[in-house]
């Protein structure tokens, strides 16, 4: 990248070569022959899942359970698996490869959930509404790399931004008895990591992985050390108030979808809200060709007039805003107090959704649902007995990551020039 | 190494040579003080901010401010005192105790006045392994942050094989559960190794997820399958055989023991490995400059799954050497975060197996001594990580050093490692 006779390439979805539609193509199949054979092995023809499909403690917006027959379910999703795997095998999707790839990952987790969950029953709209506030912050973590990387600086310390944002949110609120208060101390102290690692990377030029490692170890040390010396001795300043479910008029009686997305607390809003603002300032706005100009081709902005490190600065000052509320929201949305280490690699996951997602906010959102779904699941199995240990059940929101890393689902495309500093010549 | 290259000289290496000229001989003699006076300043630096942090959250002090000016630093400067000089006891020994220990001439009473500093070369041992773990990974390009992970794996396969093989002669059994470790780490780092070479999947969040998969698989572990009988579902494993421990030289309360040793030795084979042979040297070309070494015909593959992989073992050692000599049974707290803190070991070292050795022993002795700061003073053991991260962006970011101590700069860039983006081109 350092020749000057570059071209700009435009970001487009990566050929898909006739490897990688062979490999997608046989997992698909595989897919499909698990469910139809393993999953139905031991169910009883007369066998009925059943589905509650509204959330505990939820009137408004309420729908009837849904009981499906077992066997005959598991058989139908194993043959529409095994049907897409044959047909990507002999045709391929083309452009609807990925999509493919998702509804076999969505029926494969469906017909997890109805094999787990046979002769019993399972709250599913419990388990979605939990998997969007679970999403929250990984997604948000998600727009925070989006922001900064689209800019051209690669932030790993988002884990870090995270976690002091999580511990000043406790701390400003439990003080100021004000949730949305707490929020904004938050996002102040995220912010503050956030210009330090866009010093360092930006005007000190180091290496932006080793910074944002910085600002990790930092953060966890400096949030260990103020807990243990101030919040577990004085446990009032320990207690913020927690921002409560909001239900929106109307939209929150839509039944089964309303009390799933319309009955949530203010950081649910907030997330969607972001995301429409992201996608049209990042895609339909001057200031947003400007930002992704400069993490695309620096030296082509700047040539134009635009304020390359300027820019870079206000992407990371957005980044850190962005994490602040991620972050707050373990305290203020979730779990309502601060403990060590709370935001457990949440940035990080956060981090490959927003490779998952290609770089795009709508992608993101995608990415980081999968996950909240993954981890709703982990916790709702264990409650429901199955044989499966919950450790593995927690480690799949992981494993899930590296799958995605590994490139199954296509590789994405990141900003050309990120994690390089900008030399003005 | 010029003798075994002037008969034989295959077209890499000559165009490697071209490249990268061999060292002088004699050159880095004279700059035995400008290698160590960034991080010695850094370090200097590190413990100064430490002593703000003291002072600062002390209510005690805020309590003699509000008297008068002069009171409250004076108190400060107490505080201050009171807590370093707890740390310097805690980590080298009392002077006062050691003098007439020796004057005394009792064998005894001298090992025990010593205890704190022969347990300080105890809290080192891991450091030295991991952080060598971390400084191969570097020295080809490679960001390890799954050290952690590694560990565990490592120390659990030991574990395994420390108590459940009977019958085996010490010198035998000892290396086998020892080897068994290094396996173990080396198998986790192989997994993102070669996914990083393979897909191109990023290694920092692979090995982050390996770390958190590696947690749960621990757990399940050692409340399932190797769990000790009677431990009633703690995460806790049986008591290793006598014949797999690694022997302490002195009696109880002393741990110190031969791990170090080995240690020591591991770190020499490593430098001798990186430095002194070709295989060294195509790693190193990797990692500083991948274009160059790709035009060499180097194999970046190749490089990149050993390197991980060595690293792996380096981690796996490290958990290994920990149970078999000191815990000699595993629990989840095995690791207090040698992982993370080996990134920084490795960069203050500058990823030379000497550095790390002294890096290690700085920090091993901080960690010891904060021990018995947390004991005397009441300032949580956490402070520690928030000095290593200020040392770690001083060191890495040695510009700011400059400026705070008005240093000159040196007249040629100091050797930069490649790390690449997500995309891991």
């Amino acid at each position: 990248m350092t020749t000057t006779t570059q071209t700009i390439k435009h970001r487009r979805i990566a050929e898909i070569s006739p490897a990688r539609k062979l490999t997608i193509g046989i997992v698909e199949v595989l897919i499909g022959l698990l469910i139809y054979f393993l999953f139905t092995s031991k169910l009883a023809p007369n066998v009925v899942t059943v589905f509650n499909m509204t959330p505990g403690g939820i009137d408004i917006g309420t729908m009837a359970d849904l009981a499906v027959p077992s066997r005959l379910t598991l058989l139908i999703f194993g043959l529409i698996c095994l049907g897409i795997g044959i047909f990507q095998l002999i045709k391929g999707f083309g452009r609807a490869t990925n999509g493919m790839v998702g509804l076999c990952g969505l029926l494969l987790i469906m017909a997890f959930l109805i094999w787990q969950a046979s002769g019993k029953s399972l709250n599913l709209s419990g388990m979605l509404s939990s998997a969007v506030l679970l999403a929250v912050p990984i997604t948000l973590a998600a727009f925070s790399g989006i922001l900064a990387e689209r800019s051209g600086t690669i932030n790993i310390a988002i884990e870090g931004m995270m976690l002091m944002s999580c511990m000043f949110a406790a701390l400003v609120g439990s003080l100021t008895k004000s949730a949305v208060i707490g929020m904004l101390g938050g996002i102040l102290s995220s912010i503050a990591l956030a210009m330090l690692h866009a010093v360092l990377c930006i005007k000190y030029k180091i290496n932006q992985t080793v910074s944002g490692t910085v600002i990790n170890i930092f953060s966890a040390g400096m949030t260990a050390f103020i807990s243990q010396k101030f919040l577990q001795k004085y446990q009032n300043l320990n207690a913020p108030p927690m921002l409560s479910r909001i239900p929106v008029p109307l939209l929150s009686r839509i039944p089964f979808i309303g009390p799933i997305l319309f009955n949530q607390n203010l950081f649910v809003y907030l997330m969607f809200l972001i995301l429409i603002v992201l996608q049209i300032a990042l895609f339909s706005t001057r200031w947003g060709l400007r930002l992704r100009s400069v993490g695309e081709h620096p030296k082509a902005a700047d040539t134009l007039g635009i304020d390359v490190i300027r820019t870079r600065y206000v992407g990371m000052l957005l980044s850190g805003l962005v994490a602040g509320i991620a972050g707050a929201f373990f305290t203020l949305g979730s779990v309502g107090r601060f403990d060590e280490g709370m935001t457990a690699g949440k940035g990080f996951i956060g981090l490959a959704a927003m490779i998952f997602g290609n770089w795009y906010p709508l992608g993101a959102l995608g990415a980081g649902l999968l996950f909240g779904f993954a981890d709703a699941i982990g916790s709702k199995l264990s409650l429901l007995g199955s044989v499966i240990p919950p450790q593995f059940m927690a480690m799949s929101p992981y494993l899930i990551t590296m799958i995605v890393l590994a490139g199954f689902i296509g590789k994405g495309q990141a900003p050309a020039a990120e994690g390089k500093p900008y030399e003005k010549e | 190494m010029s003798e075994t290259q002037t008969e034989k000289k295959d077209f890499g290496q000559a165009v490697l040579e071209e490249i990268i000229p061999p060292p002088k001989e004699g050159a880095p003699k004279k700059n035995i003080w400008k290698s160590i006076s960034i991080p010695l300043l850094a370090i200097l630096t590190g413990l100064l901010i430490g002593a703000v942090m003291i002072a600062a959250t002390s209510s005690t002090v805020w309590a003699a401010f509000g008297v008068s000016i002069w009171k409250g630093f004076g108190t400060a400067f107490s505080e201050i005192g009171t807590a370093y000089q707890a740390l310097f006891t805690g980590a080298i020994g009392d002077p006062v105790r050691i003098i007439q220990a020796l004057s005394s001439g009792d064998a005894k009473e001298i090992r025990l006045a010593l205890n704190p500093f022969l347990e300080s070369l105890v809290q080192s041992t891991p450091y030295i392994f991991t952080g060598l773990a971390v400084a191969v990974g570097f020295r080809s390009g490679l960001f390890n942050i799954g050290v952690e992970g590694q560990l565990f794996i490592g120390a659990a396969a030991a574990t395994y094989v420390g108590y459940a093989i009977t019958g085996l002669p010490g010198f035998i059994h000892m290396p086998l559960a020892l080897f068994a470790g290094a396996l173990g780490g080396a198998f986790w780092a192989f997994i993102p190794g070669f996914l990083k070479a393979k897909t191109g999947g990023h290694e920092v969040i692979n090995t982050i997820m390996l770390n958190w998969i590696a947690f749960r698989l621990t757990e399940w572990l050692l409340s399932g399958p190797m769990t000790r009988p009677g431990s009633g579902g703690m995460p806790l494993s049986p008591i290793i055989q006598k014949t797999a421990e690694i022997p302490q030289f002195f009696k109880s309360p002393i741990r110190f023991h031969l791990g170090f040793f080995i240690a020591l030795f591991v770190a020499w084979l490593i430098n001798w490995l990186l430095f002194k042979t070709t295989w060294g040297l195509n790693l190193r070309t990797v990692g500083t400059n991948p274009r160059a070494a790709k035009y060499a015909g180097l194999s970046t593959t190749k490089s990149i799954i050993t390197a991980m992989t060595i690293s792996g073992a380096l981690a796996g050692t490290a958990g290994a050497v920990q149970i078999l000599a000191v815990n000699r049974s595993m629990a989840l707290g095995l690791s207090s975060g040698y992982g993370f803190d080996s990134i920084a070991l490795a960069l203050i070292g500058n990823n030379t197996p000497l550095g790390v050795i002294l890096a290690s022993l700085l920090f091993g002795t901080l960690r010891n001594g904060a021990t018995r700061m947390m004991v005397v003073s009441a300032i949580p053991i956490d402070i520690v990580d928030v000095i290593q991260a200020i040392i770690l962006m001083f060191v890495a970011a040695p510009a700011i050093i400059r400026a705070i101590y008005r240093l000159k700069k040196p007249g040629k860039e100091e050797e930069t490692i490649f790390l690449s983006g997500w995309g891991g081109k």
